[in-house]
C-alpha cells in the first residue's frame, strides 16, 4: 500500500503543457495539488495503520514508542480481546443478526418492489409513497416508541418468546423494517427497467405469478440485488443507534456497540492493546470485503444518492 | 411522476394472469408492509403524539399537554446548546466536505493534462480506493479510533505524541477534554469520514463528461480554474446538489460520534452536545419520553426544511449557471 500511495509525489513535476499562457506556475501548482492528494491519502490510512500496528504491541510499547513497531507480534492481544473483553461474543451476535436480517431484507424488499413496480391495483401509489417517505424521517424520531413496541412484543403469547428486547430476531426485524424504504425505492426503479417481453413469454409458457417472480424476475434482477445487498450488509453490520436502544444485556451487544461500550466505560482502562485488537477484529472483515468488491461497494453505497 | 406515466411503466398481464392476481399481490405485500408498519411507520406516528404528552417512565399515563414540551425545549439551555451545535454541523460539515470532495474528485479525474488529453493524476485509482475506507467502517469503529487519536499522551493519544515529535508540543491540548475543542474534534472526524464518499460520487459524475469538451477548453487556453468553474462544475452540479442535501441530513445525525467520543452528556461542560444525544439522554436516562419525542420532531422539521431550502436554492443556482 505504502509504495503506491507515495507515487504521486514523484509524478508532481508537471506533465508538459500545450497551452500558451499557463507556464512556469503550473509545475508548482501540480506539486501543490499532488501534495494535497497525498496528505489526504495519509490522513485516511495512517489512523487505521496505527490501530493495526498498535494491536500487536504490548501496553508498554504502546505508550512508550507510539510510532515504533512491536518487538514481537503479540497475537495474545487478540485472544484477550476475543475472550476477556467479550469481543468474540459481540462478533457472533453481529453475525447472527446480519445473517437473519440481510436475506430477509432482500427477499421482502424485492417482493414489495416487484409488486409495486409491475402490478396495477388500488393503493399501489400510497404504499409506494409510504415506503419511500421513510427515507426522510430521522431514525431518532422513532426510537422511543420503537423501544416500547419491541418491549411489548416480548410479552405477546407464543411469539413473545422469540421477540422483545435483547432478541436477535427482534433486532433483525427492526433492521429489515428500517432498510425497507431504500431497498424498495432502489429495487422498484430496477424492476421498472426490466423488459416486459420476457415476462410475457414466461406467462405464455404457463408460468404462475409466483413462478414468474422467483424463476424469471429475481434472477434477472441479480445486479441490482448485489448492489443493494452489499449496501445492506455494510449498513446492518455497522448499525449503532438501534442496538444501543434495543440490546442492553451485556451478552447480547453487537460488535459496533460492544466496542464503543468498551471504550466509553473505560472498562478496559490500562489494556489498550486488547481494545485495539478488538478494533482490528471489527474493521478487518469489512475492509477485506470492500477491497475485494470495491467497484460494487462504491456503486452500491453511492447508488442511493445518484438515483 | 404523473399517474399516467406510472401506469405506462406497469406491465399489463394478459387475461390468464388476472386469475389469482390479487391473492398474489396480498401475499407479497403483507410481510413487507406489516414489518415496516409495525417497526417504522407506527413509531414515527406515535412519536409525534408522544411529543404532545407529559409521558415519563414513572407514570404509565400520558396526559395531553399541547406544545409545553416544545416550550421547554426552546427555553432549556442545554437543548439550545445542542441546537446550536446541530446548526454548526449543518453549516460547516457539508460546505467543507463538498469543497474537498469536488477538489479531490476533479484532481483524480480531470486533474492532469497528459499526452492523451485530460486525465486523472497518477495514482488516481489507488486514491479512489483509499479515500473511501472510512465510508465502509462502522461509525462506532471510527469513534473509538479517534477517541484514542485525540486522547492525552498518557492514554496513548497519537495526535499529541505526533505534535511533540515534530516539536509542536505546546500545541498539545487535551482535545476531547477541552470545551473549546471537543465539538470541533467531532466536526473534523465527521468530515474525515464523509469526504471519500463524495470523491467517489463526484468522480462518477465527472467520468460521464465527454473528454472533447475539455480538449476544446484546452485549445481555447482556458486556465485550470476556469475549466473547473465553467466546464466541470456546471456539468456535475446536479450531483453536487443532491449530494449536498444528503450530506446535510447525514450531518444532523452526529449521535454515534458524540456518544462515543464525548460520552452521553456531550463532553466537557456538555459543550459538544447534539440533538441526537440530547434526545437519547432525555429518553433513556431521564425517562422524559414526551420531551425526548419533541426533540425528535424538531429534528424532523429541521431536516425537512433543510432539504426543501437546499433543493430550492440549488435549482435556482443551476439555471444561472446554464
Amino acid at each position: 500500500m505504502t509504495t503506491t500511495v507515495e507515487r504521486p509525489a514523484t509524478a508532481a513535476p508537471a506533465p508538459r503543457r500545450r497551452t500558451p499562457g499557463v507556464g512556469a506556475g503550473a509545475g508548482a501548482l501540480n506539486l501543490l495539488n499532488g501534495t494535497f492528494l497525498l496528505v489526504w491519502g495519509l490522513l485516511t490510512t495512517l489512523p487505521l495503520l496505527w490501530a493495526i500496528v498498535s494491536s500487536f504491541k504490548t501496553n508498554t510499547e504502546f505508550l512508550t514508542s507510539p510510532f515504533g513497531l512491536p518487538d514481537v507480534a503479540r497475537f495474545e492481544n487478540f485472544a484477550r480481546a476475543w475472550t476477556a473483553a467479550n469481543i468474540g461474543q459481540y462478533f457472533v451476535n453481529s453475525v447472527i443478526v446480519v445473517v437473519i436480517s440481510v436475506p430477509l431484507t432482500m427477499l421482502l424488499g424485492a417482493m414489495a418492489a416487484y409488486v409495486l413496480s409491475r402490478y396495477e391495483f388500488p393503493g399501489n401509489r400510497i404504499i409506494y409513497v409510504a415506503f419511500v417517505g421513510g427515507l426522510i424521517f430521522p431514525v431518532f424520531l422513532a426510537l422511543v416508541p420503537l423501544f416500547f413496541v419491541v418491549r411489548n412484543l416480548g410479552s405477546v403469547p407464543v411469539i413473545g418468546e422469540f421477540l422483545g428486547l435483547n432478541s436477535y430476531l427482534s433486532l433483525a426485524l427492526v433492521y429489515v423494517a428500517f432498510s425497507m424504504p431504500f431497498t424498495v425505492f432502489f429495487l422498484t426503479a430496477f424492476f421498472r427497467t426490466q423488459p416486459t417481453s420476457i415476462a410475457e413469454a414466461a406467462i405464455v409458457d404457463g408460468c404462475s405469478h409466483f413462478g414468474l417472480f422467483f424463476r424469471v424476475m429475481l434472477p434477472m434482477a441479480k445486479p441490482g440485488l448485489i448492489s443493494i445487498g452489499l449496501f445492506n450488509v455494510l449498513g446492518h453490520w455497522n448499525q449503532y443507534v438501534l442496538p444501543v436502544v434495543l440490546m442492553n444485556e451485556p451478552d447480547r451487544k453487537v460488535l459496533a456497540q460492544g466496542l464503543a461500550a468498551l471504550a466509553i466505560s473505560q472498562g478496559y482502562r490500562g489494556d489498550w492493546t486488547a481494545l485495539f485488537a478488538g478494533l482490528v477484529i471489527a474493521l478487518l472483515p469489512v475492509l477485506i470485503v470492500y477491497i475485494l468488491f470495491q467497484k460494487q461497494v462504491q456503486a452500491g453505497l453511492t447508488a442511493g444518492v445518484l438515483k | 411522476m404523473t399517474k399516467a406515466a406510472a401506469r405506462g411503466r406497469v406491465s399489463k398481464p394478459g387475461p390468464a394472469l388476472q386469475h389469482g392476481k390479487y391473492l398474489f399481490i396480498v401475499v407479497f405485500l403483507v410481510f413487507p408492509v406489516g414489518i415496516y408498519g409495525l417497526f417504522t411507520l407506527s413509531p414515527y406516528l406515535q412519536a409525534i403524539w408522544i411529543s404532545l404528552t407529559d409521558w415519563t417512565g414513572l407514570t404509565g399515563s400520558q396526559k395531553f399537554i399541547g406544545l409545553d414540551n416544545y416550550a421547554w425545549l426552546f427555553s432549556d439551555d442545554q437543548t439550545l446548546v445542542a441546537l446550536k451545535n446541530n446548526a454548526l454541523l449543518l453549516l460547516v460539515v457539508p460546505v467543507i466536505t463538498v469543497l474537498l470532495g469536488l477538489f479531490f474528485a476533479s484532481m483524480l479525474n480531470v486533474g492532469r493534462r497528459g499526452k492523451s488529453g485530460i486525465e486523472g493524476v497518477r495514482g488516481s485509482k489507488v486514491y479512489r480506493v483509499v479515500y473511501f475506507f472510512p465510508q465502509v467502517l462502522s461509525v462506532a469503529i471510527i469513534g473509538v479510533l479517534f477517541k484514542y487519536v485525540f486522547a492525552p499522551t498518557e492514554a496513548g493519544g497519537i495526535l499529541n505524541s505526533a505534535l511533540r515529535a515534530v516539536g509542536l508540543g505546546n500545541l498539545a491540548v487535551p482535545w476531547l477534554g477541552d470545551p473549546d475543542f471537543a465539538f470541533w474534534c467531532v466536526v473534523v472526524v465527521m468530515i474525515w469520514s464523509f469526504v471519500g464518499f463524495y470523491v467517489v460520487l463526484f468522480s462518477a459524475a465527472m467520468q460521464s463528461i465527454p473528454k472533447d469538451i475539455y480538449e476544446a477548453a484546452l485549445l481555447d487556453g482556458a486556465s485550470r480554474y476556469t475549466t473547473f468553474r465553467r466546464v466541470t462544475l456546471p456539468l456535475v452540479w446536479d450531483t453536487v446538489q443532491v449530494g449536498w442535501v444528503y450530506m446535510a441530513i447525514q450531518a444532523m445525525d452526529a449521535f454515534a460520534y458524540v456518544h462515543i467520543m464525548l460520552g452521553i452528556s456531550g463532553g466537557p461542560s456538555r459543550s459538544g452536545d447534539v440533538l441526537g444525544v440530547a434526545m437519547y439522554r432525555t429518553a433513556f436516562n431521564d425517562y422524559r419520553f414526551g420531551r425526548a419525542s419533541a426533540i425528535g420532531v424538531v429534528l424532523l422539521i429541521v431536516t425537512l426544511i433543510v432539504s426543501l431550502v437546499f433543493l430550492r436554492f440549488a435549482r435556482r443556482e443551476r439555471v444561472e449557471l446554464a
